[in-house]
């Protein structure tokens, strides 16, 4: 059997490579790995546990916030601390649009040119391209002269004959399938999207000073004032900006994104039954309603579904996680085939495979700077798809009409989501729920300040003399790429004890003490390729779960595991 | 590029009249273009009689090949060139340059996306641009980042190396940043340590501004040189004043006006946040002037103290992010960082007294929050 190797994976965050057996036309085995390594959460240790955010933000600067909320909220737990009910509502509209943003900026910039040939764009009829934009979608650039001039500056860019990017590609791949004007239509809405993310995410700055890395988290709530007698404080005029960019965002994801990923799924069908993965799937849940802290109050639900039984919802239950070492380039005190739960973990990080300049990674061995965190001993998926599953088995009504309604428009059954195509598509549903979703959170913190309520910050911890002398905690977040978990300890001050389990930790994993392959693995076994030579279908489904690597390798190093037991939420 | 001199310039002849540009050509209005090189001037810091010359620049270059490398990165600064306006991306990539690898944005993967590399630093070897994103770590023989099986150290070495210059995009590559605060586990360092003989430019900040980097560029095109520097290599039209000397809460400062609690009137007001840990007085960077997002917001102005992102070692030096800064320079704001001497600190601290801090500071060590005055 042929083994292929691609290092780098581009159109993805971070160093991911991967190593697969070919047998014939189609991928016998896979192996997942992460050559890149910073070892952050050692950083972290005996700093200040207020810092912590400004630190962990940097684990990744793609789904950046998202580890900044976490560990706000790790503190928080820690810490016994409730933030006003409007420092909650700006955190639910910073993390619904990031999740929207990370999610259309990954469908047409990192994912659309696995389905999408963009050379083919070049012999598309411009009027017959603004016939099909005009029948699937409302959106005012749909004229025959507008995808005219969009040819033209294609035109005139290939004829310069320095693709840049798209130099080298797998152009003209026969797994390509778009007819001509689907590809110049998706060619020009991949433009759009670049100039839409930059506009949009205005939300970002406004709220919280810049993107990526905003800055205006606090442990008790949010750095951005509400007063509208200021000029420096959220006030009416830029609540204003904000509805307006929400109505930009909605815009766009109704009448591009949406009928962009419906017209191109339907041309690739057969991607709904590829690429399965390993069938649990876990949702911690997010965005509150309230400031309890109740997992009733998330307006996402929390639950798991376990071998593809779409509907069954499962607790979740953390003292159940526990990370394996058997093929990552750390030591583990535990002994081989032992999982520690991440508030015991005690890790070192040894690196055992090849010095490079290397040609092949020692698969049966150790191959990667990934973890493999498992629930009850299995590979669990995160993310859009797990979120879509356990929401409309939960019933949550807005979810489940639009996960029925792509069901319908593509005569599909919810089991074929558990596919390639499945992840793209439910990455687009969640998409759509949440645009909807943003106004009415907006709504609600203009009432309360309406009402007289402008309180964003709660200090009565901020002075780490009314801390207990030891405290723990950890905080969980549904980021873009799924269940995100930080876990913190606090002695004296200071941070003791940092933790994270990160959604790409999940789906990157490389294999457990029980050959268990993780999800990237699972899901890339059996995939058919066309040409070995040009493995394009190997990106298809890595894509489809959005990779994130720098935010999946990352490592604390206690040296002291000393058997917490854990709160149960 | 074809009109490089041979002292690392590139000559700018005049245009000629009545012809469409390679812009307009291009499908972009000479409106739009010169809009956009009023803006450039703008971010260079440049009299706004200098857009023609840039248009001229821009019109004649032959799209200089550009490749981008991400070593112990998140990605921060790539997003961040994401949100760059003046150009945008879309115009970058089509128009300004030849961006010839980028592992975020390229269409190649593997064996492929490395071709296009190495053919760049091969055919265009001292004409093309690298920029560098994220640190490179130096221990254990650079294992703990490696791309196509080659160490960050190895390919940094040979792309640096060759290039006409090598822009350290953010603060991981201009001085190491998170990687390498303490204790540092993989020997983390930046492009000017890794590569010594290389040709480099730093644009830190946590991302960097993307204008700042667009603008460097430009600068380049404009005027067939690099961008006057400090010592830290960082272009003085950035980083040549701090923080403070322009930030919008300074007029707070000089009248004693602190917020006090987060969420207190002064800080709904919009009173200076030095009590509360801003890094401003100690920063040099052009944020309060340059802004991000479109100049929609900033640090300060949003209500969040500056943490210091632009200086080598923030992470460290400047943390914990929220205790005040026991010395804070009372220096004018013609001075850059280069010029601050040992002697100013005692000056600093006599400006200082006349706010009434300074015995705050002097009695109450690490506790913020407190009965200052």
């Amino acid at each position: 059997m042929a083994k292929i190797v691609i290092d780098p994976v581009t159109r993805i965050e971070g160093h991911l490579r991967i190593e697969a057996e070919v047998d014939g036309n189609r991928v016998a085995d896979a192996w997942s790995s992460s050559t890149m390594f910073r070892g952050i959460e050692k950083i972290l240790r005996g700093r200040d546990p207020r810092d912590a955010w400004v630190f962990t933000q940097r684990f990744c600067g793609v789904c950046t916030t998202v580890h900044a909320i976490a560990a706000i909220r790790a503190v928080e737990h820690a810490l016994d601390v409730r933030v006003p009910p409007n420092a909650e509502l700006i955190r639910n509209i910073i993390m619904g649009v990031q999740n929207i943003h990370d999610h259309v900026i990954h469908f047409y910039h990192l994912h659309a040119l696995d389905w999408v040939d963009i050379t083919s764009a070049l012999k598309a009829d411009p009027a017959r391209t603004s016939a099909l934009a005009a029948a699937t979608s409302a959106w005012p650039l749909n004229s025959a002269t507008y995808f005219k001039g969009i040819q033209d500056r294609l035109a005139a860019f290939v004829n310069t004959r320095r693709l840049g990017p798209f130099a080298n590609a797998w152009w003209g791949h026969p797994a390509y399938r778009l007819a001509p004007e689907m590809n110049l239509m998706a060619t020009a809405h991949y433009l759009e999207a670049l100039e839409w993310q930059k506009d949009i995410i205005r939300i970002h700055a406004i709220l919280g000073s810049k993107n990526p890395h905003p800055q205006t988290f606090l442990v008790g709530g949010m750095a951005i004032t509400i007063d509208p007698a200021s000029q420096t404080a959220l006030n009416a005029g830029r609540l204003a900006e904000i509805r307006g960019l929400l109505a930009k965002i909605s815009d766009f994801v109704e009448k591009v994104y949406i009928p962009d990923l419906l017209a191109i799924a339907s041309q690739y069908k057969e991607w709904f039954a590829i690429g399965a993965g390993v069938g649990d799937f876990l949702c911690y849940g997010d965005f509150p309603s309230d400031n309890s802290g109740r997992a009733e109050a998330l307006w996402m639900p929390r639950g798991m579904i376990r071998d593809r039984d779409l509907s069954r919802v499962h607790g979740v239950e953390q003292e159940k996680i526990a990370e394996y070492v058997d093929h990552s380039w750390y030591d583990s005190p535990a002994g081989p085939g032992a999982g520690l739960h991440p508030w015991d973990g005690a890790t070192v990080h040894n690196y055992t495979g090849p010095r490079p300049p290397y040609e092949y990674l020692d698969t049966r061995e150790k191959y990667s700077w990934v973890k493999a965190p498992r629930y009850e001993g299995r590979p669990v998926e995160v993310g859009p798809l797990a979120r879509c599953l356990i929401a409309r088995a939960a019933g949550h009504r807005e979810m489940k009409a639009a996960v029925d309604m792509v069901l319908a428009r593509l005569h599909l059954q919810p089991a074929d989501l558990c596919s390639t195509m499945g992840r793209t598509v439910a990455r687009g549903i969640e998409t759509l729920v949440l645009a909807r979703k943003l106004p009415e959170w907006l709504e609600a913190l203009t009432g309360n300040i309406r009402g007289g309520d402008c309180a964003v910050h709660n200090g009565e911890k901020w002075d780490p003399d009314t801390w207990p002398a030891e405290a723990k905690g950890y905080g969980w977040h549904e980021a873009p790429r799924g269940a995100l978990g930080h876990w913190i300890r606090i002695r004296d001050g200071k941070i003791f004890n940092y933790q994270a389990v990160v959604p790409s930790t999940w789906l990157a994993s490389p294999r457990d003490a029980k050959g268990q392959r993780g999800p990237y693995e699972a899901a890339l076994a059996g995939t058919p390729l066309a040409d070995p030579k040009r493995p394009l279908e190997i990106l298809r489904t890595i894509h489809s779960f959005d990779p994130c690597i720098a935010c999946a390798v990352h490592l604390f190093d206690p040296e002291r595991g000393d058997g917490v037991t854990v709160k149960v939420l | 590029m074809d009109t490089r001199d041979s002292d690392k310039g590139i000559r700018v002849d005049m245009q000629k009249k009545d012809e469409k540009t390679i812009w307009e050509n291009k499908g972009i209005s000479r409106r739009d273009f010169l809009k956009f090189c009023t803006a450039m001037s703008a971010a260079l810091a440049l009299p706004a009689a200098f857009a023609p010359k840039i248009a001229r620049a821009l019109d004649d270059v032959k799209r200089p090949a550009l490749v981008w490398l991400e070593f112990q990165d998140c990605a921060g600064d790539t997003e961040a060139l994401l949100r760059a306006s003046n150009p945008s991306l879309s115009e970058i990539v089509l128009d300004v340059l030849s961006l010839d690898y980028h592992e975020t944005f390229m269409a190649a993967a593997g064996r492929q996306a490395e071709e296009n590399l190495w053919k760049t630093v091969r055919e265009q070897r001292g004409k093309y641009i690298a920029v560098v994103e994220g640190s490179i770590p130096m221990k254990d023989g650079g294992v703990y980042c490696c791309i196509g099986g080659r160490s960050a150290l190895d390919i940094a070495r040979e792309v640096c190396g060759n290039a006409f210059a090598t822009i350290a995009a953010g603060t991981c590559a201009t001085g190491g940043g998170i990687p390498e605060a303490k204790p540092n586990p993989t020997g983390a360092v930046g492009v000017k340590d890794a590569v010594p003989g290389a040709t480099v430019i730093n644009l830190p900040g946590c991302p960097l501004n993307p204008d700042n980097l667009t603008a460097t560029i430009v600068h380049y095109l404009t005027f067939g040189k690099l961008p006057t520097t400090d010592s830290q290599g960082r272009p003085l039209f950035a980083y040549g004043k701090r923080i403070h000397d322009n930030c919008e809460r300074r007029p707070h400062f000089d009248a004693g006006q602190y917020v006090e609690r987060w969420d207190d009137e002064a800080h709904r007001k919009g009173h200076c946040l030095y009590k509360m840990g801003c890094k401003g007085p100690e920063t040099y960077h052009n944020c309060p002037i340059q802004r991000y997002n479109d100049k929609t917001g900033w640090p300060v102005g949003a209500g969040h103290g500056c943490v210091g992102c632009s200086e080598s070692g923030f992470w460290d030096t400047m943390s914990p992010f929220y205790r005040r800064l026991p010395n804070v320079p009372g220096f004018g704001v013609e001075l850059t960082a280069d010029r601050i001497g040992a002697g100013l600190a005692i000056a600093t601290a006599a400006a200082f007294a006349g706010h009434g801090v300074i015995n705050a500071l002097r009695g109450n060590k690490d506790k913020e929050g407190k009965k200052e005055e």
